[in-house]
């Protein structure tokens, strides 16, 4: 009953948004023109018609529908910049009176009181503005109505008086969806352009802020600057070697785990395995690379860590609670199915006849496989493991849960050790301040991290491309 | 090389060459270097599958005993004068009233000898802080209840819960011989046994005295060579330190000013457990006669008349105890109508204490506390009260999020599928689109929060937390997985339906929208589930856009459309909060979500392979 009345209090309110209201602007001048059409369908018995019915209206209906959306969309993106640029000019002589971090509280407060949400503070000039903002947003959605029924109706006269039997309505419609679908894409690049550029332009205020040598080079790690201007504290040093160390020392210890097994299983699958072993361990391994990566850190910092160190600490060796080698270990199972499916394929797409070639001379099945199959197969399997490397150095949940925050500088994997990721994650979750260095360093540490599993990436597609061998 | 078959040494000439005894030697190491490459590989793919096997198991048998909860019957009067005094019986006017007292005022009639702050407050803590809200509730939904006695079932405490689920103690009972009799009922109260039931106990306390030394001494052990080490490296940093120059010696300084701590403190722990072994080495050597019983070994509780008596000090004759219960009487108890229990591990090492033990005992043999199907894990939001939290909030917001994935992912992957391989031209752009899909399909799912970070949140202002944006970035992410599925998909379908219909004059679009695309369908519908799947169990580009806030409200609840916007959690999210709380019983729920999450994750998965049995045709 509950779930009934929401439902018709959505329907409700999407009927009287713009975009509700142009929507049954469409629905209603498609079955209009769809009469329409049909009349002239019948009348010219179908010949001299250049489209059917369905395009005629289909055709109006996209005329009505799609650019006031259009419209909407780019009225959503642009008029919250307009607000507050607003608001900034017309309390200027205010806000030149405050720092530079409490010019955007200001203006997040302002903008949360007039969505009666919560704020940090209230003074009455932050009421006024808001009630200015309130004012600026009634003027707003006069024009988002306004603008969205007039372009509906203005598009939609000229296509519905274009509509006869010689209109080319079909062409138009397929024009359409085939914009549409080049604009999904689109979206695929502008998805990369977004990453690069959001990437590189806080990474570019970040060195505005520390030098570019010293994030590359520096040999410390600790993130600590003051959090209020005035506030006296450290400041923060700010060198990735550390954590590109810790990502080095885990992922080794990953694909020390990973590349054998996934390896050596994969070679077993394709060469040893009978049918039905087959059809019994590829899903079990599909299922163990289906599991969340949350769920193996659940597992590495609540089972594997206690298990290590209690074994450490029985034979005397003092381990972390957070070492690398728990976090690495469970990576490497995380990775194992990965490395076996890639390496599976390779194998098998070395052709069997190389296989009988080498059987012919008298050799054993593992000799085939180690002299002739996997030289075959050789740029693959280095693609493969350098595919899987850079999944364990993108890799995040597991380390976040079972690695540690403190950045040493250290090679025993039985020290915690802390990687580009966990900190990306430690300095952007909780409360912060945008334009700090410490929130700035994560954008940089991305760009990094973007900038070195790309390069794998790339190079093993170009391993392929360019060692493998071209059989048939 | 030993592979060589021919040897160098023998002449190729010789017959025997593989029929002579070397050659059968030979045979052998081959044939034995088979097996065992044979036998790697089968290794191999065992590993990965015990792995799985551990994997689950531990996580399963975590999450079992959350399938049940412990509650217990409370009866309370609900005076009509305390409870509505302004006599409307409304919800309003019952819902100030003071339930907690009413749960409080329960318990202390339950247990009157409880008098001191310190033991009530031990008391009240058997009951769930929620319980004030599950009465409340009761009585606000039918306000007429007020002027008789309500009974209702609350939640025990986390611990309490634990307790009955046999998780953080166990007791065993030690057979008493003699008569026994007490000396005073109630506060201390000694006992003396006719046979030589206290000599038994006296032992079995110094085999658990001698038990804490062996692990303080192995402490003090591993202190020594912290220290060791420590000193160590002071020596290097210092003899490194003269030959330093400017910038190295702040380093070294630094790490120098380190050390000293780390130093300090480990002294002072060696301090301190030599002296705790000195203590206990006396208590163990001691034969006099009297040995006090502390919180470093298992607790003893003599049950007699009625009573709980906690040892306290005990000697061969005698024991010196408090008695948590109080005893009936001073009668002598004979053999069989006295006993003693031993419960371990050692109170000081356990969260709940004796007392707290014999009064769940007690509520439990009147028959109050019941074990019942744990709803409130599957109905309830996030709480930090481990026995109340529950995933329903973070379900909710998985739905959301994974909504406005599917609204987007979908029909903009299966778009750029068709227009790819439908309709591009083959050039520069097109190609540069393809290598681009790949990679990104490769980007760190952490990189797509930085994305949704810098774009949505700080560019286009939208809510923090929301699910709308978790499901935009979540949908950017499994864009790639659909497209290339979809490509795929559209591949696999000969080309002469298309030829077929274009030779019947349908238009290219009509022929891949009418005939392609639906016989594409089952394979796109596979890649796409298998794409929201991972989607699913996405956390760390969530972290970033704050969906990691702790939000007790469950999405939603003000309705449909608000739940889109309002703060939320995912259930990925939601278990990596959760494994970070130290209470046992929010690691067993840590565990229970991640059975639901696996759960939803196989059923999404199943649905996938079913259509793609069912609707994959070969051509």
């Amino acid at each position: 009953m509950q779930l009934l009345t929401d439902f018709f209090a959505v329907i409700a309110g999407l009927i009287v948004s713009p975009l509700g209201v142009v929507l049954l602007l469409a629905i209603a001048a498609y079955f209009i023109t769809r009469n329409k059409a049909h009349g002239f369908y019948k009348q010219h018995d179908g010949k001299e018609v250049h489209s059917l019915p369905f395009y005629n209206a289909a055709y109006v209906a996209l005329s009505i529908f799609v650019p006031p959306v259009l419209f909407l969309i780019a009225f959503g993106l642009i008029a919250p910049v307009i607000y507050e640029n607003m608001v900034a000019s017309a309390y200027q002589s205010h806000l030149l009176t405050l720092s530079d971090f409490q010019q955007t509280n200001f203006i997040n407060n302002v903008f949360a009181l007039s969505t009666g949400n919560i704020t940090s503070e209230t003074s009455a000039i932050i009421t006024e503005a808001s009630e200015y903002l309130a004012s600026l947003k009634t003027v707003g959605a006069s024009i988002r109505w306004a603008g969205a029924i007039a372009l509906a109706l203005v598009f939609g006269f000229l296509a519905y008086r274009s509509v006869g039997p010689r209109l080319r309505a079909r062409n138009r419609v397929e024009i359409i969806v085939k914009t549409f679908l080049i604009v999904c894409s689109v979206i695929a690049i502008l998805t990369t352009i977004g990453i690069v550029l959001s990437l590189v332009f806080e990474s570019l205020r970040f060195f505005q802020k520390v030098p570019i040598t010293e994030f590359l080079f520096g040999m410390q790690w600790s993130p600590q600057t003051s959090i209020r201007p005035g506030q006296v504290s450290a400041e923060g040093s700010f060198g990735a070697i550390p954590l590109i160390a810790g990502t080095l020392l885990i992922t080794f210890i990953a694909m020390l785990v990973a590349g054998p097994i996934g390896l050596m299983s994969a070679i077993y699958l394709s060469d040893y395995a009978s049918p039905k072993f087959r059809s019994v361990a590829k899903p079990v391994l599909e299922i163990l690379a289906g599991i969340p990566t949350v769920v193996y850190g659940f597992f590495a910092a609540l089972t594997i860590a206690p298990l290590i160190r209690g074994w450490g600490e029985s034979i005397g060796l003092s381990v972390a609670s957070e070492s690398a080698l728990a976090a690495g270990l469970v990576m490497g199972i995380m990775i194992i199915p990965l490395v076996s499916s890639l390496s599976d394929d390779v194998i098998n797409s070395v052709p069997q006849a190389m296989r009988d070639g080498s059987y012919g001379l008298g050799a054993t099945k593992s000799e085939t496989i180690r002299q002739v199959v996997l030289p075959a197969a050789l740029p693959g399997i280095v693609s493969a493991m350098l595919l899987a490397t850079s999944r364990a150095i993108g890799e995040t949940m597991i380390v976040v849960m079972a690695a540690g925050l403190a950045a040493n500088l250290t090679i025993n994997p039985l020290e915690a050790v802390t990687t580009v990721t966990v900190q990306i994650v430690t300095l952007l979750v909780g409360d912060q301040e945008f334009d700090s260095a410490k929130t700035l360093a994560a954008f940089a540490l991305g760009l990094l991290l973007f900038i070195i599993t790309l390069t794998l990436n790339v190079i093993a597609l170009r391993v392929v491309q360019k060692y493998r061998e071209q059989y048939e | 090389m030993s592979r060589n078959i021919l040897d160098e040494n023998e002449p190729a000439t010789n017959a025997k060459v593989h029929t002579g005894k070397q050659a059968k030697v030979r045979l052998q190491k081959r044939y034995a270097r088979e097996t065992r490459f044979r036998l790697m590989g089968l290794g191999a793919v065992l590993v990965a599958v015990l792995f799985l096997a551990v994997l689950l198991g531990t996580i399963i048998k975590d999450a079992i005993p959350v399938l049940r909860q412990h509650y217990i019957t409370v009866t309370v009067p609900l005076n009509a004068e305390e409870i509505d005094p302004e006599g409307k019986r409304t919800a309003q006017s019952v819902s100030n009233a003071n339930y907690g007292g009413l749960v409080k005022e329960f318990l202390r009639e339950k247990f009157p000898a409880v008098t001191s702050r310190r033991e009530k407050k031990a008391l009240y803590g058997l009951i769930s802080s929620s319980s004030n809200l599950t009465l409340q509730q009761k009585v606000m939904a039918n306000p007429n209840l007020v002027g008789q006695p309500l009974q209702a079932d609350v939640l025990l405490s986390d611990y309490a819960d634990l307790y009955f689920k046999d998780s953080i103690s166990s007791s065993s009972k030690i057979a008493a011989q003699g008569i026994a009799s007490p000396v005073g009922t109630e506060g201390e109260v000694k006992i003396l046994s006719t046979s030589n039931d206290f000599t038994n106990l006296i032992e079995e306390v110094k085999q658990g005295l001698s038990g804490q030394l062996r692990t303080v001494e192995r402490s003090i052990e591993g202190q020594n060579r912290v220290l060791k080490r420590l000193q160590e490296q002071k020596a290097s940093l210092e003899k490194s330190l003269p030959s330093a120059s400017e910038a190295e010696k702040i380093e070294l300084q630094r790490r120098l000013d380190l050390i000293a701590p780390s130093k300090a403190s480990a002294e002072k722990r060696i301090e301190d457990s030599t002296a705790t072994a000195a203590d206990l080495k006396q208590r163990i050597s001691n034969t006099n006669g009297s040995l006090a019983v502390g919180r470093d070994v298992p607790s003893y509780i003599v049950a007699i008349n009625g009573g709980m008596v906690k040892v306290k000090q005990v000697s061969n004759t005698q024991i010196i105890g408090e008695a948590i219960l109080p005893l009936s009487s001073e009668q002598d108890a004979q053999k069989g109508q006295w006993e003693i229990t031993q419960i371990s591990p050692p109170e000081g090492s356990r969260q709940i204490s004796d007392a707290e033990i014999i009064w769940l005992d007690k509520l439990n043999s009147e028959g109050l506390v019941k074990n019942k199907f744990n709803t409130q894990f599957f109905t309830a939001g996030a709480s930090r009260e481990a026995e109340v939290a529950g995933i329903w909030g973070a379900v909710v917001g998985t739905f959301y999020t994974m909504l406005i994935t599917l609204a987007l992912s979908f029909p903009i992957g299966v778009g750029a599928a068709i227009y790819l391989e439908e309709f591009a031209p083959k050039n520069k752009i097109t190609d540069l689109i393809e290598v681009n899909i790949n990679n990104l399909a490769a980007v760190p799912s952490i990189v797509f929060g930085l994305l949704g970070l810098a774009m949505f949140l700080n560019i286009f202002g939208m809510p923090r937390s929301a699910p709308v944006v978790g499901g935009m970035v979540l949908a950017l992410m499994t864009l790639p997985t659909i497209i290339i599925a979809s490509r795929a998909a559209i591949k696999a379908i000969p080309p002469s339906i298309k030829e077929a219909a274009l030779g019947i004059g349908a238009s290219h679009m009509q022929a891949v929208f009418h005939h392609k695309l639906p016989l594409a369908m089952p394979g796109i519908l596979t890649g796409s589930i298998i794409g929201m799947a991972q989607a699913l169990g996405e956390t760390a580009p969530l972290l970033m856009i704050g969906m990691v806030a702790f939000i007790v409200d469950i999405p939603g609840a003000t309705g449909f459309a608000e739940g889109f916007t309002d703060p939320a959690t995912v259930l990925p999210v939601q278990i990596y909060m959760w494994a970070d709380f130290p209470e046992k019983l929010f690691q067993q729920k840590t565990a229970a979500a991640i059975v639901v999450l696996l759960m939803f994750l196989v059923a999404m998965n199943a649905i996938a392979i079913i259509l793609r049995k069912k609707f994959e045709r070969r051509w």
